[in-house]
């Protein structure tokens, strides 16, 4: 008996799931320990944080499920022989979302159209041909006209679904929370804003995030949400494929440098002398030569490295996953020097402090010292830095996209979008929801990041009298 | 001033050494020029002698560090180290793919780069600033909190976006500007217009709020407390003290980015059709043109190197604690 799919793992796959394992990890050490507790209490307690935190979630979340790829078996010729695989590779996020891919239509249409965005030569029974704009097959199945009441009437009980959800939420949340003084007081007070966290913001960002889903569930069987592009493929769907990208890019880079960053930084600044003249050095060298350009070149040393190794990818997606992968790697080359010298001037004035001077006379290793007393005081530079740096590459992604040194362009993203689209504006009438889709997303996602950024910056920077 | 000038351009060589060496590490040694001439004739039906005419072609026939078939020093500069990367300290880049001279389009093409770029930099820096000020001014209100919430919006949004949108509505809609080109002479203006507008609202967002920052750590100072006290009004205390004091850091900021300022954007140069240097290098890179591109990131490479000088000059000379020896 055969799997009706077969797993498959790209490297990036592979990463996140390291990545979700050390912020478990993290989490685990952070509960333990009150010193880190208290600026993330910080954090929970600010309204913006818990905002951004739901919205970065449901991105999160979108990305892991888009994240779990297989390829799914063929139909079997012949009962009896081995299974066949097909060649395009999907994700857990695919098989979820049918409704998006699915139909595909011929070419543009706009925002829940009924009909193409251009004319088509059609047909007559009578042999006359006729420029007309066709239906859209994903609107075969209803009927002609009242397309307007049609929406109105999806999209009410869509949003009545999601604000159910939400209701749940807040009475999960009464039940849990509400122990002490009753469920029914604690929503009084939660509505009032006197929970004493902001459950007030979490329940109604969280709402407000179900009733888009269960708007979009609702429309997308019928329509195309945000209508489609240029080979009539639906463009949320083609928006939600590219937050992967986007988060992977935003985080990945970070991690796969970190241990680069920390290690470097660190030592430098511990062991000074030519150790630290060395590592100046080389980051001094590669901050001077500007980043895009950097980047460029190695990207395209990296186009070579594929086209002339085409056999070492059995598919399409392993090839748009490696050159994915290799721009969080040169991205995270680019960037590390900046956390690196934080970590060298944080080091070098911790290394001053009496309680090193003491570990040091009781003959405690070089070791030790870095690992228990140095590493944990420079900790929350380096989850400042993760943590501002992510919206900063969310953005660069698009830019090096447009400028050719992005991601494989069969790589869903952001970037890619913007640079399709960019082009259509010249048309009459204009094409602009490709546009306006890809930037709504990528900004919110941004948007949420930097807010996040600010508060936790605000909450773990001592000299801010946080932690 | 003049021992510590002569000992940084010293400590600048070995840097730019590093950069050479890293540059032709990426373009020579991780990918063979054999590799390269593949990617530039097609991946298919390529044979050698095509491959070895490519080559002698563009000069890439050579040994990367040591020929041995040369005779006397020949062995060390008949190499493609010498020829292609270490001949750029004498400013000697070779020619691009098409046989242009790169040093030549260097030279021409960064006067329309310098036309965007220094507007946006001067009439930027003073956006900024005064947003930042106006910001501080009104500290603690709404009004700040507002500005704040703004510039915050505009960081999150991609540079893309403002072009792209300033491209629609300023141009195509309401056509008050060209969209896109270049003239010279008097009729630039007309088409560095726009670029420059839309560049200075792309970095409000980021620059504002830095700089918001910068005066909120200068207001939280003694001497700040004292002006008041004299009984100075807030306007002289913030123009007169803060805002001087406040300079300091972002001048000298500003300073390092200067030189910089020669190669131009890469984005809005290509979208706004400028033919500066920052198109010149998007378009090298899109044709994979490897001479220009080694090209760009040394003379990069060397202005960053001239702007942390520069940098330091002006710290020593606008705060007298520092001395450069």
């Amino acid at each position: 008996m055969s799997l009706p799919f077969r797993p498959v793992i790209l490297w990036t796959d592979a990463l996140l799931f390291v990545l979700l394992a050390a912020v478990a990890v993290l989490a685990f050490w952070t509960v333990r320990n009150p010193q880190w507790r208290r600026p993330w209490a910080r954090v929970g307690n600010s309204p913006v944080a818990v905002a951004c935190l739901v919205v970065l979630g449901a991105y999160a979340l979108i990305a892991v499920l888009d994240s779990l790829h297989y390829r799914p078996r063929l139909p079997q010729a012949v009962p009896g022989q081995p299974a066949q695989y097909s060649d395009t590779v999907r994700s857990v996020f695919d098989a979820l979302t049918p409704d998006l891919w699915r139909v595909q239509e011929e070419t543009y249409s706009a925002p829940l159209a009924e009909h193409l965005f251009v004319r088509q030569p059609q047909t007559l029974p009578d042999g006359q041909v006729v420029r007309v704009y066709p239906r859209l097959r994903i609107a075969a199945g209803s009927g002609p006209g009242q397309r307007w009441r049609d929406i109105a009437r999806r999209a009410l009980s869509g949003a009545a679904a999601g604000l159910a959800v939400g209701a749940l939420c807040a009475g999960l949340l009464a039940w849990r929370c509400g122990r002490l003084r009753g469920a029914r007081a604690w929503l009084t007070a939660a509505a009032r804003g006197q929970a004493g966290w902001p459950a007030r913001t979490l329940v109604a960002t969280l709402t407000l995030v179900f009733v888009l889903v269960g708007v979009i569930a609702a429309l997308a069987p019928a329509y195309h949400v945000l209508g489609t592009d240029k080979v009539g493929q639906d463009v949320l769907y083609l928006t939600l494929k590219s937050i992967r990208t986007g988060l992977l890019i935003g985080t990945l880079t970070t991690l796969v440098t970190l241990p680069l960053a920390i290690l470097l930084g660190i030592a430098a600044g511990y062991f000074g002398g030519w150790v630290d003249d060395v590592i100046q050095y080389i980051y001094t060298v590669l901050n001077s030569i500007p980043a895009v350009l950097l980047i460029a070149a190695a990207v395209l040393m990296a186009q070579v490295y594929i086209e002339t190794h085409v056999r070492m990818f059995d598919t399409n997606a392993a090839r748009a996953d490696f050159r994915l992968l290799f721009l969080c790697l040169i991205l995270g080359m680019t960037s590390w020097t900046t956390l690196a010298r934080l970590l060298r001037g944080e080091t070098l004035k911790i290394r001053a402090l009496e309680y090193i001077e003491a570990a040091r006379a009781f003959g405690v290793g070089h070791g030790r010292i870095l690992l228990r007393h140095v590493l944990p005081n420079v900790f929350h530079i380096v989850l400042i830095s993760t943590v501002m740096d992510f919206s900063g590459l969310v953005l660069a992604e698009a830019v090096l996209s447009y400028v050719g040194v992005g991601v494989d362009p069969l790589t869903y993203s952001w970037g890619n979008m913007i640079n399709a689209a960019r082009l259509e504006l010249a048309r009459e009438p204009v094409v602009w929801w490709q546009l306006v889709a890809a930037f709504a997303f990528m900004s919110t996602l941004v948007l949420a990041a930097n807010l996040l950024a600010d508060v936790v910056r605000e909450a773990f920077d001592p000299r801010r009298g946080g932690a | 001033m003049m021992r510590y000038l002569v000992k940084r351009l010293f400590y600048a060589v070995p840097i730019l050494l590093g950069v050479n060496l890293l540059t032709f590490a990426l373009f020579f040694v991780v990918n063979t020029p054999d590799d390269m001439a593949r990617l530039q004739l097609g991946t298919k039906r390529v044979t050698p002698e095509a491959i070895a005419r490519w080559k002698a072609e563009h000069g890439y026939d050579e040994p990367l560090f040591y020929n041995p078939k040369a005779a006397g020093v020949d062995k060390i500069t008949d190499t493609l180290f010498a020829r292609k990367s270490a001949a750029m300290f004498l400013f000697d880049f070779g020619r691009s793919d098409d046989g242009r001279d790169i040093g030549q389009e260097i030279r021409t093409r960064m006067w329309p780069s310098l036309a965007i770029a220094v507007p946006v930099f001067v009439i930027g820096l003073a956006t900024n600033i005064s947003f930042a000020l106006l910001m501080i001014f009104f500290r603690g209100t709404y009004l700040d909190w507002a500005g704040l919430a703004l510039c915050i919006l505009l960081m999150s949004i991609s540079g893309l976006f403002y072009i792209i949108a300033g491209q629609f509505f300023i141009a195509k809609l309401w056509h008050l500007l060209p969209i896109s080109g270049y003239s010279g002479g008097i009729h630039a203006l007309r088409f560095i217009l726009l670029p420059v507008l839309v560049s200075i609202v792309a970095g409000l967002g980021s620059g504002a709020r830095w700089y918001r920052t910068l005066f909120q750590e200068e207001i939280g100072k003694d001497y700040v407390r004292t002006a008041r006290a004299k009984g100075l009004s807030e306007v002289r205390v913030l123009f007169g003290h803060v805002l001087r004091n406040g300079l300091i850091p972002i001048l000298t900021g500003a300073v390092a980015v200067l030189p910089l300022l020669f190669l131009g954007s890469l984005l809005t140069e290509s979208f706004f059709g400028i033919p500066g240097l920052g198109s010149y290098t998007v378009d090298a890179i899109q044709a994979q043109d490897f001479a220009v591109v080694r090209a760009m990131v040394f003379l990069g490479s060397l202005l960053y190197i001239v702007g942390l000088m520069l940098t330091d000059i002006s710290y020593a000379l606008a705060d007298p604690r520092v001395r450069l020896g």
